[in-house]
Order: C-alpha cells, then structure tokens, then sequence
C-alpha cells in the first residue's frame, strides 16, 4: 500500500480538522477520521483511536452534541454535531490557525 | 463550566449505559474500518487485523476516552474497590483475619480514648467551660481537721471569698455526698451535690422542669429549702411524671420539697460521677445533723470560678494570693490547734483550669488508661505489621501480572491506587467494626473501674472527637500497611519480575528482607505486650497476697447510724457493749467489733504524736483509729507485748493507747514501749491528750494495701470524749454472710429500731481498693494474648512464605540426602533466627516500657529477670508452634514435584 509523505498531525489540531469536519452536517466518528485522511489526500494521518478521547472531550466541553441515530448502513451509530459554543470556537481557532500560518510563513521567506 | 460541570454530574448516574454506548460506538468504528478493507479485497481475518492495528489499542482508546469524560477518579476508584471487594470475597480466611485483629485493634484503641475523653479531655457541657477554674489552697500541708475532699475548702473561707476578687465572673462552691433518701431501715443511698447559689448561674444551666437554685435560696439559716433532682433520677424514680414539681421527698429522714430538674446532659462538674438530688449548701446544717457552716475545721467544699473576660490565669491566681492573708486571719477557728496556726495563716489561695471539671476517677485512674491507650496503640501497630507482611506477600504473588501491566502502559500510580484500595477497604471494614466493638469494649472499661456500691457514670456518646480518633486510625492503618507493598511492587522492573521463578537459588535476599523485618518487628512488639501483662497481673497478685495483718475473708461490716431521737443512746457507751454482746451470741458469729476506721476503705485518721520527755516540735505523723475491746481478734492481729482494751478503761480511768509494730520502732524507739507515755497533738474538738502505752500489736495495713507499714495508734471507743452516734461492726463468722444478715438486722433493731445501716463485705472493700490494678491486669493480659496470637499468624505467613519460596532448594536437599529431619531443623532454624532478632529488640523495649509504667506495679522492678524469662519462653513456644505446621509441609514436600513446579 503506497503511503505518500503521511505527515503527523501537529499537537492540538486534531480538534481544529473535528470541528471542520462537521461544520456543514453532523457525521459519527469513523464518517470524521475518514473525512479527514481523504480531504488531506492521505497526508494527515491519525491514529484513528485518539479520535474517540477527542470527540468525548470536545462533547464535554460543550462545542459539539451526540445523539444516536441509524447510519447509511443501517447500523447504529453515534452521531455529532456542532453546537453554537462550538460553531463560535471553530471561528474563533480557525483565525488562530491562519495568524499562525501567516506568521510561520513570514519567518520563513524572511531574510 | 457549567456544560462541563453537567456533564460530569450526568455521566455519574449512568455508568453502565456510558459504557455500552462507548462500546457501541468503538465497534462502530472498527466494523466499518474492517468492510472498508474487505471491499479493497482483502481476507477477513486480515482486513480486521488491519482495521485494529489503524485504531490502536483498544483498552488505552477506552481508557482515554473515559478519562476524557472527566469522571474518571470517582469511576476507577469505585471499580477499585469493586474489584478488591471480589478478590477479597475469594480469600475469606486472609479477608477474615485482616479485618478482625485490626477491627480489634481499632476497637480497643476507641474505647480507652472514649473513656480518657469522658474522663479528661471532654470539656463540661455547660456554657464557656475553657473559663472556668477550680480555686484551691497551693500549700494545704498542716491543715488541720476532717478533710473530706481533695483540694477542699472550709465554709468560713467560702464566706470570706464570696465578696468576688478580681478577676472572676463570679464563683461558686460545691459538694459530693451521700444522702439516704428511706426514711427509716436499710440505708438507701444517692450521690447528692451540695451547690451554692450561684452554681447554677455560673455555669448558665437551664432547667428542665420547674426552677434551679439562685443565690437567694443559700443563705445562712435557711433549713430546707428544697432540692433539685437530676434528669436521670427524674426518670428512673419519677418516670418523668411532669407534676413532680412540690412533691418532697425525704434526704437523712428529712422531708425535702422538689424545686426543679437538671437538664439531661448536666452531670455536675465531676467526671465519672454522677447526682440525683442537689441541694442548697446552707441546707447542710439541717440534713447533716451538725453546724458544718461555723466549722473552720471541716474542709467538705470544691470552689470553681469563672474567669473574667481579658483575664489571664495566671494574674487571676495573683489575685487570690493577695486576698490569701485577709481570707485565712478572718476564717481561722476558734478551736483551731495553736501548733498548727501558723501553717493555716500561711495558707494560699490558687487557681488551676478546669474545663473538663474536677475529676476524682480522672486523677486515679489518668495514668492507668494513658498507659492501656499506649498498650492498645501496640496492638494495633502488631495487627498492622501483621496485615503489611499479608499483603506484601499477596503483591508478591502477583508480580508478573504488575509487571506487565506496567509493560502495557499502565501509569504506576494508578496501578498504586488500585492496590492500595485493598487496604483502604480492609482498613475501612476494620474501622467500622472496631467502632462498633468500642462500645461493648468500652462498657466493659467501665465495669471494671466499677465497684459494687461505687457506680462510675460516664457519658460515653460517640462525638466528633471519637470519630475522628478512629477516621484518623483507619487512614493510618492504611497507609501504613497498604503504601509500603504497593510501593514495592511496582517498583519491581519488568525484566527482574519475568525471570524471577521459584528455580532461582540465588533469589533477591532483598525482597523478603522487608518482610522479615516486619515480623521481627511483631515478635519485638509482642515481647513488650506480654512483659507488661505478666508485670501488672503479677502486681496484682502481689497486692492480693500482700501480708496485711487482718483477716480478709469472712468479714461483715455493718455501718451504723441511730436515730437521733432515742434519747437512752445518750449512754452511748452502753448502748455500744449490749450491741456487740448481742450480736457476738448470734449463732456461727466467731467475733465483732467496733472501729471508727475500717481499714483499706479510704477513711483516714492521723495526728502529730510525740513521746513524753521528747519537743513537741520532734513530733512525726501517726494514723489514729478507735476500737473497741476484741477488735484484734476480730481482724486476727497478732499481740506483739501488753494486753487488749477491756472493762477497766472507762472514761475516768487514764488514757489507754495500743500501738503496732511500726510505732514502737519508728516513734517509741524501742522494742516493748509497754507503760512509755505519749502525746497526741490537740484537734478543734479534743485538747492535747498524754496516752499510756498497754499493748503493742502486729502491723496492720491502714489505708491502702500498696503502703508501707506506718505506725497506727488505736484507742478505745470507751475513752472516746466526743462519741459519735455512729458505728461500724466488724462481724467474723463462719456462716455464709447472706445467712448472716437477718440476725444481724434483727438485732441492731431491737437495740434502736430507728436505726440506719448497711452491710459491706470487708472482701469488696479490698476488691474496691484494686480496681485500678484489676483494670490494668485484666485488659493487658487480654491484649498480650491477642498480640502473641497475632504474631502467631505473623510468623506462620512468613514461614508459609518461605517454605514456597525455597520449593526448588528444599527440593534439591532432598534430592541430595537430606531426610525429613534435616529439613525441619531448616525451617525451624529460620524461624529461630527470626524470633533471636525479635527479642534482642524485644528485651530493651520491654525494660523501658516497664520503667515507664513504674508508678503502676507493685513487688516489680522493671527490670524483673524472671518476668523477662518468662516471657520469652511464652513467645518462643508460640514461635514454634506457628513455624511447625509450614515445617512439616516443608519436609513432606515431593522432590520430584518441587524441583518441576515453577
């Protein structure tokens, strides 16, 4: 199986690409981790079990809720959504990201 | 916040239902991670072996995930405990024994601490106890006249003090007796208080019915003006009856209206004591039958004061000091003897705390029970190494599985906390039932400082204080036995625990170097146990045997007081000899008598006595009884010289005296004093008296029987110059002394049918003399048995131990040559070298525990060689016996099977 360039994810933005994940409709928990490894291309990969303490913690915190509901093949799956905390931290983590991005960027190309 | 906090709050009710749906959710996951690889054509069983190794490890993901729920301390810890819960459901002898010696331990521990806080520590259940102090004389020495109480003070000084020094709130004084509440017969007696005024005031107690003294019910002259019962007497008398207010009751054949009833937690200041009647002090006079409230000489009153806010201790007792001349020179008595003036005029007045009150059981007995908490403090720690040593063995067991535990990922505290929830829940099991056990214990701690007709009350309520004691124990006993065998065990590294079998000769000495010594510990413990047990059953004994001069069997005392109102007992003297004669013909009566002192009971009479020709000023102390002819051979005291008191020592006749022993060596000088003269120095009621010596007897214990013999006067009831309507016969007989007592009951009525009397078995007086020394044999004898029955199953787990560890070596002996003997002599050599090292450590402990308890033994020095060899004889037997049954395993062990078992 080829494995092009997979690249770790750096520390604390596993909830950064959750939050994206379900920005636009609810998905379960494998929906997200494949979610990810395909818009990365295969580049971002995760462990797919850190997924699970992730998405308990984010529901703790109050940005995304749970219900149960039946999935595309017909089993039972537990499914997430944002929450409007959540919608207002994804905003907010998103900036954070791009400042970051911006700022690394300029360090770099800089003399 | 509040999300988070809801959150956590909702994930605790639903535990089971989380944990499914993590499940659900998790298997999820991996059912579609294994399709996905089945639709891009792999084999099934590697398509999920695919999809497992993408996910992780499954139990860490549960792990994370719970813990992410954020309730995970109280989750794992109530699964820790479940889980110790089953392992110990499945060893219930180890589960059994762990409980129990510490649940006994724990327990006896309570109990004395419960008794010693009633007794010392609690403060009194009145307002602001931490002001109050008890005023007392510092120097009493040479006070003359009846002391009736310790630390006690006169009325004239009472009255001197109640214009209040600076200083104090306010003062009051107070009281014990005993009142006869029937009005004529068999005496019934009740613990009476005397309070002044203000006593109830000072100490704001609120009445529970009716009304409670005020200082305008004490004044001088007041007769009777009523009494306030007890709540605890209301009950048991009046059955609560709410009209008892007004109805009277009678006290000394008075007849005394009831006023009003204490509250139910008021016991008065005296810990260990309680009342049922309380009564004015000025009411005194009347109910005791003479003027005690002019009688600079009779020291019957406790004063206890309040502290002034702002006020210091010391500067209060300043105070007092200062006032101390201008108290003494205006309370002095006329009839005071003029030797002892001077002393009394340089008496001083002196405060000391008292927020717990002033206890008398408390000062007798405070060593006695410091000493059993100490001893029961050993027992415990005994029960704990015991535990420690159980389950360091258990954790050595279980080596291989922390070691891979640790190897998989487990954090090494939370492997720490779940071994130690083991010991928590032993602990907290053995706390819970030692506290249940203190009760039981604690009420046996009371029947034994118990006496019949000595009642010992003592409010022993659970409160805070005890709980805490015994929370703190338990907490204790858990880190103590539950930290060091957690530690240990992981700290092991995975590698040492993987090649660790039972092959390995060379098998770390270290390991079960700790355990030895903890069972070298126990042996020492329990050597001091039982060293202090054979010391105070031995001074027991002592005191039992002690030589005491008297007979103690088959002694009836018959306390007499006659009613004042035959006017024929005025011939007192008469009346005394047709008494003694009637009762002496009674039938299986072998002798009586009559004494104003009955020996060994706490009535004490002494006096200056010198010798004619010598100063007054070389006089030495005596003690003093008055007898009547046939006393000694009552008591069956030996004459040393000269004869007993008989018909011709009337009251015209000279001054007759028998001395003992001590006297005429100490104070005569001389071995037959018989016909020397001495003096007796004045009291406020009898004039200095010249004496002749007539006889001189053996000595006689007077007070106590842990005393030297001092040197004892008696003199005849027939010289008496101030009789007193009051006596106590000494009956032998060789009836039985029930059979005994309708004659004799017979008989004092037909003398004077309104007379008051009660029987006491001379037996019990001595019997009530040892309490203190039963109480400390009884309960150290019964924890040095638990303590070596303990260090019984401490060395039989270490042999156990031993004898499975060394399987492959045992084995390989025998393979060798070595027979069934040789083997044993191992084991036994083992344990041998253990018990060597117990008592080397033993032996110096024991010495200076025993020099600690010096003031509580008699006949011992604590250093006593045949108490010490004792000792470890009994502890090496013990030994023994516990390291023959894992010997005997050991020598029938199979070869064969020793060497191939792992």
């Amino acid at each position: 199986m080829a494995q092009p360039n997979r690249v770790d994810l750096p520390q604390g933005t596993l909830d950064l690409l959750i939050l994206r994940s379900i920005e636009l409709a609810p998905q379960h928990g494998w929906a997200i981790s494949q979610r990810i490894q395909q818009i990365s291309s295969d580049v971002l990969q995760i462990q797919q079990g850190s997924l699970y303490p992730a998405l308990h913690r984010l529901e703790r915190r109050g940005w995304i809720t749970s219900s149960w509901d039946v999935s595309e093949n017909n089993r039972r799956a537990k499914y997430y959504q944002l929450s409007a905390a959540g919608r207002k931290q994804l905003h907010k983590e998103k900036q954070t990201w791009r400042q970051l991005v911006a700022a690394v960027e300029q360090v770099l190309e800089g003399a | 916040m509040l999300a988070d906090l809801l959150f956590r709050i909702r994930s605790l009710f639903r535990p089971g239902r989380r944990e499914r749906e993590l499940e659900d959710e998790l298997q999820f996951h991996l059912q579609n991670q294994t399709e996905k690889y089945r639709h891009m054509g792999l084999a099934p069983a590697e398509a999920a072996r695919r999809a497992r190794l993408d996910f992780g490890g499954m139990e860490q993901v549960r792990e994370e995930t719970r813990e992410s729920h954020g309730i995970s301390p109280l989750d794992t810890s109530i699964r820790d405990l479940r889980y110790s819960a089953r392992v110990l459901r499945k060893n219930p002898a180890f589960a059994t024994v762990a409980v129990l010696s510490l649940a006994l331990g724990v327990g006896a521990n309570t109990a004395i601490f419960q008794v010693i806080d009633a007794v010392r520590l609690r403060s009194l259940p009145v307002v602001a106890p931490r002001e109050l102090v008890e005023i007392h004389v510092a120097n009493m020495r040479g006070a003359r006249g009846s002391q009736e109480r310790d630390n006690a003070l006169t009325y004239p000084i009472w009255e001197q003090l109640s214009q209040r020094p600076a200083g104090f709130s306010g003062i009051a004084a107070w009281s014990d007796e005993s009142v006869n509440l029937s009005p004529s017969g068999e005496v019934r007696e009740v613990s009476a208080l005397w309070v002044s005024g203000g006593f109830f005031p000072l100490l704001g107690v609120q009445p529970a019915l009716g009304r409670l003294f005020t200082p305008d019910d004490d004044v001088r002259g007041c007769g009777i003006p009523g009494a306030v019962i007890s709540y605890s007497f209301w009950h048991s008398e009046f059955a609560s009856d709410p009209s008892i207010i007004g109805r009277s009751i009678s006290a000394n054949s008075h007849s005394v209206e009831i006023l009003g009833v204490t509250p139910s937690s008021f016991f008065g200041v005296n810990p260990g004591k309680t009342f049922e009647i309380a009564l004015p002090v000025c009411s005194a006079t009347t109910i005791l039958g003479h003027d005690v409230l002019d009688d600079g000489t009779f020291w019957w009153l406790s004063l206890i004061g309040r502290l002034k806010p702002g006020w210091t201790l010391p500067h209060a007792a300043a105070q007092l000091e200062v006032v101390s001349p201008r108290v003494f020179r205006n309370s002095l008595p006329a009839n005071y003897p003029q030797v002892s003036v001077k002393d009394y005029l340089r008496m001083k007045l002196t405060a000391s705390f008292a927020p717990g009150g002033v206890s008398e059981l408390g000062q007798q007995y405070s060593d006695a029970l410091w000493m059993l908490l100490a001893i029961a403090g050993v027992v415990l720690l005994i029960a704990c190494l015991n535990l420690a040593n159980l389950l360091l063995a258990r954790a050595n067991a279980r080596e291989r599985e922390i070691a891979l535990r640790l190897a998989i990922g487990a954090s090494r505290s939370r492997l720490i906390r779940q071994l130690m929830s083991e010991s928590l829940l032993l602990s907290s099991a053995g706390a819970a039932v030692g506290l249940a056990l203190s009760y039981s214990l604690s009420r046996l701690m009371v029947s034994l400082l118990e006496s019949p007709g000595n009642s010992v009350f003592l409010d022993l309520h659970t409160d805070w204080r005890v709980l805490a004691f015994t929370a703190g124990l338990a907490i204790l006993t858990c880190l103590i036995f539950g930290l060091a065998p957690a530690l240990r065990a992981t700290r092991a590294s995975a590698q040492e625990a993987f090649k660790g079998s039972a092959r390995g000769l060379t098998a770390s000495r270290e390991r079960a170097g700790l355990r030895r010594a903890l069972v070298v510990s126990q042996i020492a413990f329990s050597l001091v146990l039982l060293v202090c047990s054979l010391l105070f059953a031995g001074s027991l004994r002592k005191l039992l045997e002690v030589q005491t001069g008297f007979h103690k069997e088959g002694v009836l005392i018959a306390d007499l007081r006659f009613a004042r109102a035959n006017p024929a007992l005025v011939q007192a003297g008469n009346y005394q000899k047709r008494l003694l004669d009637q009762v002496g013909a009674i039938p299986g009566v072998l002798s009586v008598a009559d004494t104003t002192v009955v020996p060994i009971s706490g009535q004490t009479w002494s006096n200056a006595v010198w010798m004619a020709g010598h100063k007054p000023s070389a006089a030495a102390e005596s003690y003093i009884s008055r007898i009547s002819p046939g006393y000694f051979r009552t008591f069956g005291t030996p004459f040393l010289a000269g004869r007993d008191f008989n018909d011709r020592d009337t009251a015209t006749a000279p001054k007759a005296a028998i001395v003992n022993r001590a006297f005429a060596g100490r104070i005569a000088k001389s071995a037959n004093p018989v016909g020397e003269r001495f003096f007796v120095e004045a009291t406020p009621s009898i004039p200095e008296t010249e004496y002749e010596i007539v006889g001189v007897v053996a000595n006689t214990k007077y007070r106590e029987l842990r005393e030297e013999f001092g040197p004892v006067v008696f003199l005849p009831l027939s010289q008496d110059p101030a009789p007193m309507l009051q006596d106590q016969l000494i009956i032998r007989a060789a009836l039985p002394l029930a059979k005994l007592l309708p004659p004799v009951r017979r008989a004092i009525a037909e003398a004077d049918p309104g007379a008051h009397f009660a029987f006491v078995n001379f037996r019990d007086v001595i019997d009530e003399s040892l309490s203190r020394e039963r109480l400390m044999a009884t309960l150290s004898t019964g924890f040095g048995a638990l303590a070596a029955l303990l260090s019984a199953i401490g060395i039989y787990g270490m042999m156990s131990y031993m004898v499975a560890r060394r399987q492959s070596e045992i084995g390989v002996r025998m393979a060798l040559g070595a027979n069934t003997g040789n083997i044993q002599r191992m084991v036994a050599g083992e344990s041998g070298r253990l018990l060597m090292a117990g008592l080397a450590v033993g032996v110096p402990l024991s010495i200076a525990a025993a020099a600690l308890a010096r003031t509580l033994l008699y006949g011992f020095r604590p250093y006593d060689a045949v108490v010490l060899c004792i000792a470890t004889a009994l502890l090496t037997m013990v030994a023994l016996m516990a390291a023959w049954l894992p010997a005997r395993r050991a020598a029938r062990l199979d070869p064969m099977r020793a060497l191939r078992d792992e």
